[in-house]
């Protein structure tokens, strides 16, 4: 990695009550990457999200973007410096129209950004451009994703958090998921992508960590996604 | 038996008391949206306002309005302030009892400011030519009654093009939905609240204003009975989202009107074992509220 990272997550510790979810962790996201995070349930791979958006405090440690330090900032303010979170279970506001659900997007979105941004995701996800008066409640899981993810790219962050966008979404549409990452990743947008589909995210990350009982186990390259051996170990170690 | 003695006057009349019941429904609506409040303290800004008006009656009408919105607003952001927002994430119970605390210390302020001439309750009258009744088609309407309706669908409309056509609507509308999510995606927590006391803030100033005129004299309980009645409505409508509420409050309010006007003269001291012996028959037929669509509890919209 030559670029400086762009996403820094330093020695994060954080504690439900009495219970450590996360211990020490450090990882990092340069420009232009997308990262994987995966692990068995539990691992605290959402919490760790939860703690780069603001909606859980560190115990200890730091999260910084481009160098400047997240800590005691709240959920909007960090979405306004630029981190976008695409949460698990999409949480799209369903008796909203497609279109509204995507202006909400523009609200963390910074003034020098492209002229129409809503666009942009039409063009990406055409079928939100047919659906945009519907109600977002009427679209099937899949387009829902799409919406939270266009939702998501509409403020045009620099770093675009996904949790868990495959989960409990039919074969077929997973890999629609997985397509439109990648159109993501042709955009040139910075990913860090939590998945529970390991061996997938592997593949198709540039890096990515792997999480167990809070800790970073250890960092896999795609060329390691078919090694079925060390992908068993990381999750059983 | 109830529908022939009713006639077009009590029709008026209950029209004209939904609409101003309506406003406080909202007023207190609003800010349960956003903030999950329940504000019971709200009749105590209404009886601000009133009083605001009874102590500037010596002053012309457009001024003495505009001091009782301005002691509304102020003690409303007040109220956000210094109550509301550090109470934000405590639980529903801990906010309504809060907010209960806050109603009796403001009556007692109250109390205290008006027994200084020796005698509770003051007498308002800055635009008492409202009180006279004009004649429509053969019915005596009070204009203060047409004035209420007017303004109530005047100030209704404004509000729902406020909360769907822009973006500030919209904010408002998605943190009454899903605050959490809202926030994730950039909404300004502060200023949605914000925003919201002060509409809710707007809306008690004016029903001080039309309450006055239809009942001049301002003691400290002014609007508590009104107050009580109107959440009773928005639960009957549905808390959950702002038109339920708004009708439950209509409703309440049109159907005290309407028992009022159908009781003789000499029964009205039932008038509110009437109306909330049809509350409890409401709320037996509809647990989830009078207006809460039936069966379908997937996708809720709440403001």
């Amino acid at each position: 990695m030559t670029d400086a990272p762009l996403l820094v997550v330093d020695g994060l510790d954080v504690v439900y009550g009495r219970v450590p979810a996360i211990r020490g962790l450090s990882l990092e996201v340069a420009a232009g990457e997308i990262v994987g995070l995966i692990g068995p349930n539990g691992a605290g791979k959402s919490t760790t999200l939860h703690a780069i958006v603001g909606l859980v405090p560190p115990a200890a440690g730091d999260v910084r973007l481009a160098g400047r330090s997240l800590r005691g900032r709240s959920p909007e303010q960090i979405a306004r410096s630029g981190i976008a979170l695409v949460p698990e279970g999409r949480r799209i506001f369903g008796a909203f129209s497609v279109e509204e659900n995507l202006r909400l997007g523009l609200a963390a979105r910074r003034g020098n950004g492209v002229a129409a941004p809503l666009d942009g995701v039409y063009e990406l996800f055409p079928v939100l451009a047919e659906m945009r008066d519907r109600p977002a409640g009427a679209l099937s899981g899949g387009q829902q994703q799409q919406l939270a993810i266009g939702r998501a790219l509409v403020a045009e962050p620099d770093v675009l958090l996904l949790d868990e966008p495959s989960l409990g979404l039919a074969p077929a549409l997973v890999d629609l998921v997985f397509e439109a990452l990648a159109a993501i990743r042709e955009r040139g947008v910075t990913v860090l992508l939590v998945e529970q589909r390991a061996q997938r995210t592997v593949a198709f990350a540039d890096r990515t960590y792997v999480l167990g009982n809070g800790e970073l186990r250890m960092t896999l390259s795609p060329a390691e996604a078919g090694d079925t051996d060390r992908m068993i170990a990381a999750y059983l170690a | 038996m109830l529908v022939a003695a009713v006639n077009a006057q009590t029709l008026v009349d209950a029209v004209g008391l939904g609409a101003v019941y309506a406003l406080m429904a909202v007023g207190i609506g609003l800010v349960f949206g956003v903030l999950r409040l329940v504000n019971f303290a709200y009749g105590q800004l209404v009886m601000a306002g009133a009083y605001t008006l009874a102590w500037t009656s010596a002053w012309p009408g457009a001024a003495s309005i505009a001091a009782c919105f301005a002691v509304v607003l102020a003690l409303s952001i007040v109220l956000e302030r210094t109550v509301f927002r550090p109470l934000r994430t405590q639980s529903p119970a801990v906010m309504l009892v809060t907010t209960f605390a806050v109603a009796f210390l403001l009556q007692s302020i109250a109390l205290i400011l008006d027994i200084r001439d020796g005698t509770i309750g003051e007498a308002a009258s800055p635009i008492g030519s409202l009180n006279q009744a004009v004649s429509i088609g053969g019915v005596d309407v009070r204009r203060v009654t047409l004035a209420a309706i007017v303004v109530a669908a005047i100030a209704l409309g404004l509000l729902a093009l406020l909360l769907a056509r822009t973006t500030m609507g919209l904010h408002m509308r998605a943190a009454a939905a899903d605050f959490t999510t809202a926030r994730l995606l950039g909404v300004r927590a502060d200023r949605v609240i914000g925003l919201a006391v002060i509409l809710s803030g707007l809306l008690a100033g004016i029903v001080a204003v039309i309450l006055t005129v239809q009942s001049p004299l301002v003691a400290p309980d002014f609007a508590l009975k009104e107050t009580i009645v109107v959440l009773v409505g928005v639960v009957v409508g549905g808390l959950d989202r702002l038109w339920t509420a708004t009708l439950g409050g209509f409703a309440i309010g049109f159907a005290t009107g309407v028992i009022n006007g159908a009781l003789p003269t000499d029964k009205t001291v039932f008038l509110p074992s009437a109306v909330f012996a049809l509350v409890i028959l409401v709320l037996l037929l509809r647990p989830g509220g009078l207006f809460a669509p039936g069966g379908r509890t997937a996708v809720v919209e709440r403001v």
